[in-house]
Parts: structure tokens; C-alpha cells; sequence
């Protein structure tokens, strides 16, 4: 089964983070590192990525065939994704104890979505 | 290109027996199935280019051997040693009878010590002489997530200690259990996913169809193996009819039976006819039993429920499970009426395994939709639909709702163009 890891942020986490000592944030990296070697290595990782800052994203809607892009509401969002790891594993308990190694996972801040299969019908 | 394909056929088929063979001669499982990889790509090169050798299996235990040489060179300087006097050796004038070997190597890659995912992975690499490549194709996930998925399996079985021998009469009923399941997860991966996004997937199906063949001419007396094989057979013949052009899934009851393979039906009634005159009962059969006597009828009306009911009886005794029991609820309705089905429903839905369980949802809505209850079939419809984690059944589950949804009363002041009503 694959699932979604979520990893959002706030302004709370940010100051949290801004307010880190150089170790403590070294920490935080090295957490997420650990994690991506650890499901590399047990063939769970599909893909990882962390998102550039939304300020930066461009919202697209296609008018009379023309697709439009404005900065959007974006800026303005108070939590938005930051990052997330896209793993394929056995349970969803197995996917959450992965997930709640990631350091923003103790502010309440990741959130694990199990991934629609292709496969599966049932036969009726 | 028939070339190519015959080629490639053959290949596959002396994969698992010159995997077994180099083991043989040399150990370690690990370095020789990556080698026997190695010659199988080679050979995957060379041989519609160049024809195939005169001694096709021939070639490729030299190159393999070759290959696991010269890795195990890599090694230390005492493997080194080892492995220089390996090679001096002569070759075994007569190598063990393949088929055995076949059977050791399949007990092998389903080891107790991996999980379903990886025995699914590395049964199709080491017996299915399928590249990474394609294994992750088939399987919707990146070539290196497969190609960890295998190497940790082989680091995992050679933890265990695992040899490549027969395990012990004692094991064998449960390690073929496990080998058994795995085919059939291959199978499922490729039958149940629906075409279009995911067309490489069809791939397995041949696959699994192929390996359990295989897997048969070793144990030609086992009755399960048989079983399983004429499950497929008679599940896969249904095929052609089960998707529309635009890829959506069709019900069973629905099917155009005349696009059912007759051939595949036929060998499957045959098999699982003869199965369950000579061997001891198992769920594999009685799961091919229930698939015989559907591709039986001739239309969805002529089923014969009564003979499904009873055989769902005797495989709720033979392997209890939370889909058996549902099924067999269904069976109920189709005898009994839907009353029946649904007052056992709401017995089973107490089962922890089956509580909050989507398809319980999906069996109610069923039920109350053959009992005429319009809306509450069509609530328990979109609730399946909400919980289930497969897309083509959401898609089939929003489909059967939306036939069954309340006319639209309100008054839409900004009616969407881009949403048409369809409503039978």
C-alpha cells in the first residue's frame, strides 16, 4: 500500500524553528536524513521532496482555453505543505511510525493518507 | 520480432534452472542470482541479434559463471581463494533434474523472512527472470525502490540462514502456503487493476498464469498448485469482458459473456474437475469450483447460486476469512433472498475484521438495492465509495450511486456546464 506523508508548516512551527539553536537545527536535518536512508534502504521510499517557500508557487486556472497564472491566496495561507515522502508499506500503523519521525511530527504538524490503488476490484 | 519474443520465452523458462544449477556449483545465492541477471540481459542482447546458441542453457551457465566469478573476485582475498578453485572444478556432468531445483528456488524467494512485497519481488526476478526494470513497471513504483526491495531480500534470507535445499516435510505445508500466496498476489496485482493506467500490469497476469504452470510440472500431484491454476485460468478467461473501452470495470452480472475465453474456461473446468476427483479439498480448488460454475452459466440469471452457496460453506470451514464471509452472505441473498443476506449482514458486520470494512458497505448497498430500498442503497453506495482505498471500485462503487440518486429537486441558480446528468 502506498501512502502520503504530509509535512505542513505554520507560523508557530516556523518560530519554533527560527528560536532552534545551530545544533538543535542540525538535529532536525539529521532526523530527516536518517529517515530518507532508512527507507531507502528498506525499499519503502518512492519519492521525497521538500517544497520551495508558497510564495513562490503560481496558481493556474485556464480561462477560454488560456491557462492564466497569478500569484494566488497562497501567500496569505497560514499552514501550507512543506514537504513530503511518498513510501509504499505494509500497514498504515507501519506508515505512521515512520511518519512520526519526522521533527515537525511533534507539533502536530504531519499527517499520513493512504494512496487509491489501481487494483483491488472487488469481484460481486 | 517473433524472434524476439520466442527469444525472450525461452530465456524466462531457463532462468530459475540455471539460477539453480549455478548455486549449485558455486554457493551463494545472493552473488549468483544477480550473475544469473546479468546473463539474462546479455542473452536478452545477443540472442534475436545473433540467433539463439546451439545449447541455449549451455550458454548461460558459462556466462553466468563467468559473472559470478568475477564478482566474487570483489570479494575477500580467502573468497577469492575459494572461489578460484570453484571454477577450476569440472562442471557437473549431469546436472540435478531441473524441475526440482524449481521448486527449491520458488520455496526460496517466498522464505517466511520476507514480507509479501518482497517474496512477490524476488520470486519474479530469480524465477521469472524478470529485470528490475520491469518488475517496477509492472508495479508502479521506481526502478530503485524494487531493486532495494530485492537486494534486501537476499540479505534478509541469507540472515536466516537459509540454504538452497528443500525445507524439511515438516515446513513444506506452510512454506507452500506462503509460495502459493504469493502467486496469487502477483495475479491479483495484474487482474484487478484496471487498463489504461495501468497497462504494464496485464503483464502479470500472464506471469503469475505462467510460474503456477511451472510451479504444476513440479508438483504435477499437489491440488492446490492445480487449484490455484485453475482459479486463474478461470478468473483471467473473464478478461475481455470486464472493461469497457474507456476503462472503467464491469460487474460480473453485466459482462457480455460471448468476449469470455472459452479456451481458458475449458482448460480450468477440466483441471479443477480432475483436481477435486484425486486430491485432498483445499481453498484454492474450492475457489476454482465457485469460478467454474459462473463462467458455467450462460447468462447472469442461469448462475447457479444454490451450488456457490455450497460451496462458500464448505470454504468458510476449510479457510474462514472476512471476505469469504461476505461472499457467502451474497451467495445467501441470490438463494434466499435479500432479507436473508442482509439479517446475516448486520450478524457478521460484529466481526471486528469486517467492522467499519468497506465492502460491508459495498454488500448492503447491494442487498438493499436488490430489496428495492433506493435511498439507502445509494447512501450505502457513496459511504463504500468514501472508504474504500482501490480507485476502479470507488469509480464503480460513485457509478452504482449515482443510477440510484434522488432525482435533483433544488434549483441551481449557475447551472455547470461541465457536469452532464446521467440517471437510468
Amino acid at each position: 500500500m502506498k501512502f502520503l506523508i504530509l509535512i505542513y508548516s505554520n507560523p508557530v512551527s516556523r518560530q519554533i524553528w527560527d528560536g532552534l539553536s545551530e545544533e538543535q537545527r542540525a538535529g532536525g536535518w539529521r532526523a530527516y536524513t536518517e529517515l530518507n536512508e532508512d527507507l531507502a534502504a528498506s525499499g519503502e521510499m518512492i519519492v521525497s521532496e521538500a517544497l520551495a517557500d508558497p510564495s513562490l508557487g503560481k496558481r493556474v486556472s485556464v480561462r477560454e482555453g488560456k491557462a492564466m497564472t497569478s500569484d494566488g491566496p497562497f501567500a496569505e495561507v497560514k499552514e501550507h505543505l512543506a514537504g513530503f515522502f511518498l513510501i509504499e508499506c505494509e500497514s498504515i500503523e507501519r506508515a505512521v511510525s515512520r511518519a512520526a519521525r519526522i521533527p515537525e511530527a511533534a507539533y502536530g504538524l504531519v499527517e499520513v493518507r493512504p494512496v487509491l490503488d489501481v487494483s483491488g476490484m472487488m469481484e460481486m | 520480432m517473433t524472434g524476439a519474443a520466442e527469444a525472450e520465452n525461452l530465456i524466462r523458462e531457463l532462468a530459475p534452472q540455471v539460477l539453480g544449477i549455478l548455486v549449485r556449483r558455486h554457493g551463494g545465492f545472493e552473488a549468483c542470482e544477480d550473475a544469473v541477471q546479468e546473463a539474462l540481459l546479455a542473452a536478452a542482447l545477443q540472442w534475436p541479434a545473433e540467433g539463439v546458441p546451439a545449447n541455449p542453457k549451455g550458454w548461460l551457465i558459462t556466462v553466468a559463471s563467468r559473472r559470478r566469478i568475477e564478482l566474487s573476485r570483489n570479494e575477500t582475498a580467502r573468497r577469492r581463494r575459494e572461489q578460484a578453485a570453484a571454477a577450476l572444478a569440472p562442471p557437473d556432468p549431469e546436472p540435478a533434474p531441473a524441475t526440482d531445483d524449481t521448486l527449491t528456488l520458488f520455496l526460496l524467494c517466498c522464505h517466511p523472512s520476507l514480507t509479501p512485497v518482497s517474496q512477490v519481488a524476488l520470486t519474479l526476478r530469480a524465477v521469472g527472470g524478470l529485470s528490475t526494470v520491469e518488475i517496477a513497471r509492472a508495479f508502479l513504483v521506481p526502478e530503485a525502490t524494487v531493486a532495494q526491495r530485492i537486494s534486501r531480500a537476499k540479505q534478509r534470507i541469507k540472515a536466516s540462514g537459509a540454504e538452497f535445499q528443500m525445507p524439511p516435510q515438516a515446513e513444506l505445508p506452510q512454506r507452500m502456503d506462503a509460495l502459493l500466496h504469493a502467486l496469487y498476489l502477483i495475479f491479483n496485482e495484474g487482474y484487478t487493476a484496471s487498463s489504461g493506467s495501468a497497462l504494464h500490469r496485464s503483464g502479470l497476469v500472464a506471469e503469475a498464469i505462467r510460474l503456477t504452470r511451472q510451479l504444476r510440472r513440479a508438483l504435477p500431484e499437489d491440488g492446490e498448485v492445480a487449484g490455484l491454476l485453475a482459479l486463474m485460468l478461470l478468473t483471467d478467461a473473464r478478461r475481455p469482458a470486464r472493461t469497457r473501452a474507456d476503462g472503467t470495470l464491469v460487474p460480473l452480472a453485466e459482462q457480455d459473456r460471448g468476449r469470455w475465453d472459452a479456451r481458458a474456461i475449458a482448460e480450468g473446468t477440466a483441471l479443477i474437475t480432475a483436481t477435486l476427483a484425486t486430491a485432498p479439498i483445499g481453498p484454492y480448488q474450492l475457489q476454482a469450483a465457485i469460478a467454474a460454475v459462473h463462467d458455467e452459466a450462460a447468462c447472469y440469471a442461469d448462475t447457479d447460486w444454490r451450488q456457490i452457496l455450497g460451496l462458500y460453506d464448505l470454504l468458510h470451514l476449510a479457510a474462514p476469512g472476512p471476505m469469504v464471509t461476505l461472499n457467502r452472505i451474497v451467495a445467501t441473498a441470490m438463494v434466499r433472498g435479500p432479507r436473508t443476506g442482509l439479517r446475516q449482514l448486520a450478524v457478521a458486520e460484529a466481526d471486528p475484521a469486517l467492522a467499519g470494512h468497506h465492502r460491508v458497505d459495498a454488500v448492503r448497498a447491494h442487498l438493499l438495492e436488490m430489496a428495492g430500498d433506493r435511498p439507502a442503497a445509494h447512501a450505502h453506495y457513496r459511504l463504500a465509495a468514501r472508504r474504500t482505498l482501490s480507485l476502479p471500485e470507488q469509480r464503480y462503487l460513485e457509478a452504482r450511486a449515482a443510477r440510484l440518486a434522488p432525482p435533483v429537486t433544488c434549483t441551481d441558480p449557475e447551472p455547470d456546464p461541465g457536469r452532464s446528468q446521467q440517471r437510468s
